[in-house]
């Protein structure tokens, strides 16, 4: 620098800046100190408020002395892009050594214009973490002020001459850590611009009335409102979508620390939400996802535990469990309902009067009930009590599909080639999903181990049929179990 | 029975919508609300304007419609079968949620889903119609992500993207298999069918935009799908294959892994205990390594020991270059992009300062130190001015030198 020879030199300059965030001043003054080559050592910067470093106290006793006149022909101050954007959001820092720094970087970037690009700098380290900061507190300002309705009676619009439509306004109070408040103005103008609304912080208030912005003084909590009654429906929202199952505190304070909680409405929920997760995550577990344990390998276990299963109301009743039987190695297996009241003191599956009849069918047919394994879709006998008789009554879905893992158990093992299923519910524990005979029945469904589903009526549907209707029924029955004795054969032969 | 109030629908709502894992109210296209009649507006990133404290952001309000539901399927809360308390919502009941908590800045916009009433059809006609309200009658300009549902006639799917800003089907399980045990009514040709209709309509946008600069904007924030890990029996390698397939074929920008987590009222078809956390985390950032570090989807599927699932003590990356220790170490100041991208412990910013700062400095490790969070991570994977991993590189106990330290009891606890 040819400059350094100027008389100059040994001047130094306090810079006193009238707003904290004022850029344009920064850069204006900046560019007068850079042209008349004032070194970076030689320049203190001051914001209002601010007393100023000691090397600015050090300095006064001298006078302050006037901003310097660059020399004619002083060459143009170079800054690129990178810089001043960064430089636009690191001046809104709270760091009172922020001018200093941002003044000391334009300097070197004179002489190393490519500077920037050197992240190992300290320097440019420093200016990117002011920016990041202040990026951040921006970013939290958009995501956690929060606006109250102030009803219209009974307030005196704070700005706005008399006379003028007083509608909705919506106040927050908020407390930014750097000085963002102005640099944020249109955001929240281009987000709420057809409402009225004011954000209040202790560095000043924006006030928007829906065309013009307006900045008032300091303001403090008590100005703004204390609470909104949507708040109520707010918080059922967030206690309602978070998920206790996952509870994960840390993640949540590295992006909504602490110090934003006073300020939003829902924080105050955090810590009643978190005691009480493990306990509703227990509950929700306890009342939902049962724990079967390992599956059984053997039909001698199945049956063993069977007896001791207590997943469904029905197993609390007063009955006992009936397990399926037959050859372990059944190319068939029959799937009926649940067992019946003689079943139940049977303990062996189709033994009642519909089983009876089954079996008449089956003989008809020409399939050997011996040779095919049959059981039930639910373990355990359903039923209500009327006077002392114990009457039948269908399961419902939910204890269908609580049971199935037993149906599947025993298919593991067994592995048909063809499972049968008698009605809807024997159909829906081996499908998952309940479909209709009358659609389902006379073609297979292939299940996911490649075996064969074909579904019909349960027998006792055509005890309860009279006349025609049951004449038709028994006629679709037996065609159903022809094409099932047919279909088997087949099978067995490949 | 008493009508419940609106408190007591949203709970039940919000409660039964806490699954989806979307909460993404980025990547649309620049809106605000100045000369127009309403409210909202979207610039690009997204904002979190809450955190709950399962660590998940709260961006948009996000409900059902309803939580009625004509389907049976296993692991949701809202099936047929299951017992819990059931509510409805009007769709103005909807938009004046959603208006109300938009004016308070509580929220971006609105993430609405729904069990299925009556027919597809018909639930999809009143989500649209929530939609329609929201932007034709009050101007609204904040996010709409609209989670369409594949049975529906496409003509609705078509006017949904027209109003949303996103549009997403589930594809709920990563195996066809899984789908038809567990999602007995879905099918999963049809849900692919209808994520196909939305990139053609997406294609055929883009285009008619190219030529006409009115056209209206079709679902700009594009599509995403979520898949639930844990549920059935398939390996973090068939997630992986699935999602690369969904993100080459269907253009989505998003493809969202939801750890399958106990549900009131389970059914017992589901897996006797929940997968870890970290296998959700572990996935994603295989997500993230295909989608920003230039890795195959084959070559993430290396990093997966035997079993076929990504080792759940070191992240993917790590596994990787652990498995291929013959790629490293790599030469800070010579090594193209691709291959920074590569080493353990570097990310996208890191190995974008180091290739600017190596234009100004040959590196020496201190100042690859001031680039990266942790130095030592990265250090036997690299090569410096002044560094040279000599035998790290080739330690038998590198795994155990790297993975996270396991935490110690402590013996003297009070």
């Amino acid at each position: 620098m040819i400059a350094l020879q100027h008389a100059k030199i040994d001047a130094h300059y306090v810079v006193r800046l009238p707003e904290a965030d004022d850029f344009d001043f920064w850069r204006e003054r900046a560019r007068t100190l850079v042209q008349s080559d004032v070194p970076p050592e030689r320049v203190a910067w001051v914001e209002p408020g601010g007393s100023g470093d000691l090397f600015a106290a050090a300095a006064s006793p001298h006078g302050e002395r006037q901003m310097p006149v660059p020399p004619p022909g002083a060459s143009l101050v170079r800054a690129n892009k990178r810089f001043v954007s960064l430089a636009r959001n690191a001046i809104l820092h709270s760091d009172a050594d922020r001018f200093a720094l941002l003044y000391r970087l334009l300097w070197r970037l004179q002489a190393a214009p490519r500077m920037m690009e050197d992240k190992a700098d300290s320097d440019v380290r420093r200016i990117e973490e002011l920016a990041k900061n202040v990026r951040r507190d921006s970013h939290k300002m958009h995501a956690f002020v929060r606006f109250r309705l102030v009803e219209p009676e009974g307030l005196e619009s704070p700005e706005g001459p008399e006379g003028e439509e007083v509608g909705e306004h919506y106040v927050a109070w908020f407390e930014p850590e750097h000085h963002i408040l102005r640099a944020n103005a249109g955001f929240f103008m281009r987000r709420f611009a057809n409402m009225k609304w004011s954000i209040l912080t202790p560095q000043g208030c924006l006030h928007w009335d829906g065309k013009t912005m307006s900045e008032g003084p300091p303001a403090q909590r008590s100005d703004a409102p204390e609470g909104d009654p949507m708040e109520d429906l707010w918080r059922k929202y967030y206690a309602s979508i978070f998920n206790p199952a996952r509870l994960k505190v840390g993640a949540m304070l590295k992006e909504m620390p602490r110090k934003y909680w006073k300020n939003m409405p829902e924080a105050a929920l955090i810590p009643e939400l978190i005691a009480g997760a493990q306990a509703r995550e227990a509950t929700m577990v306890a009342a939902g996802a049962l724990e079967f344990d390992q599956r059984p390998e053997t039909l001698t276990a199945i049956d063993k535990a069977l007896h001791a299963c207590r997943k469904c109301p029905i197993g609390n009743l007063d009955n006992h469990a009936v397990m399926g039987e037959g050859p372990q190695d059944a190319a068939l297996m029959i799937v009926g309902e649940q067992p019946g009241d003689q079943e139940d003191l049977a303990g062996r599956p189709f033994v009642g009067p519909a089983g009876q009849l089954l079996d008449s069918h089956l003989e008809r047919a020409g399939i050997d009930r011996q040779r095919a394994y049959v059981t039930n879709t639910v373990k355990h006998f359903k039923y209500v009590m009327s006077g002392k008789r114990r009457l039948h009554k269908s399961p419902a879905a939910k204890e269908i599909d609580t049971c199935r893992w037993w149906v599947e158990a025993e298919r593991a093992i067994v592995q048909p080639r063809l499972v049968l299923a008698l009605g809807a519910s024997a159909a829906r524990g081996v499908l998952g999903k309940t479909v209709s005979i009358t659609k389902a029945r006379g073609a297979p469904i292939v299940l996911d181990d490649g075996s064969e589903l074909w579904i019909t009526a349960h027998p006792s549907y055509l005890l309860r049929l009279e006349g025609p209707a049951c004449e038709e029924q028994t006629r679709l029955f037996d065609a159903d179990l022809a094409a099932v004795k047919v279909r088997l054969a087949q099978l067995e032969q490949n | 029975m008493a009508a419940k109030t609106i408190l007591e629908k949203l709970g039940i709502l919000a409660d039964a919508a806490k699954y989806d894992a979307s909460c993404a109210s980025s990547g649309t296209t620049k809106k605000s609300s100045l000369g127009g009649k309403g409210i909202g507006s979207t610039e690009g990133m997204g904002i979190c304007h809450a955190y709950a404290p399962d660590g998940r952001c709260i961006s948009l309000l996000k409900v059902l419609l309803t939580n009625h539901c004509i389907f049976d399927c296993h692991y949701c809360i809202n099936r047929k079968s299951s017992n819990v308390e059931r509510a409805r919502f009007t769709p103005q009941e909807v938009v004046d949620l959603t208006l109300n908590f938009y004016r308070r800045n509580y929220i971006e916009g609105l993430f609405l889903s729904s069990g299925i009433v009556k027919s597809s059809n018909h639930t999809m006609e009143q989500m649209v119609e929530v939609a329609r309200i929201l932007r034709e009658e009050h101007d609204f300009r904040g996010y709409i992500h609209l989670k369409t549902i594949p049975e529906a006639d496409p003509q609705l799917a078509h006017q949904a993207g027209l109003y949303a800003d996103r549009v997403s089907i589930n594809v709920e399980l990563p195996t066809d298999a899984g789908l038809t045990r567990l999602a007995p009514d879905k099918d999963a040709r049809q849900i692919e069918g209808a994520m196909g209709q939305v990139t053609s309509d997406l294609a055929e946008n883009k285009d008619a935009r190219k030529r006409f600069r009115h056209a209206p904007r079709f679902a700009p924030a594009g599509q995403s799908t979520q898949m639930i890990v844990g549920a059935d029996k398939a390996s973090d390698a068939d997630i992986v294959g699935k999602a690369s397939r969904l993100y080459d074929s269907f253009k989505l920008r998003r493809v969202y892994y939801s750890a399958f987590s106990p549900i009131p009222d389970a059914s017992a078809v589901l897996p006797l205990k929940r997968p870890p956390l970290i296998r959700e985390h572990r996935l994603y950032q295989s997500d993230w390594l295909m989608r920003f570090y230039g890795y195959k989807p084959a070559e993430v599927m290396q990093a997966t020991d035997a079993d076929g699932n990504l080792p759940l003590d070191i992240d993917p990356k790590l596994a990787w270059a652990l498995k291929f220790r013959e790629s490293f170490p790599v030469d800070v100041n010579r090594a193209s992009r691709e291959q920074l991208l590569r080493v353990p412990g570097l990310g996208v910013k890191a190995v974008h300062k180091i290739v600017a700062s190596r234009r100004h400095r040959t590196l020496r490790l201190d100042d690859v130190a001031k680039l990266t969070l942790s130095i030592t991570k990265v250090r036997p994977f690299i090569c410096a001015a002044d560094w040279r991993p000599v035998t790290l590189t080739d330690r038998a106990d590198l795994r155990s030198l790297l993975a996270p330290k396991t935490e110690q009891l402590e013996l003297f606890t009070t």
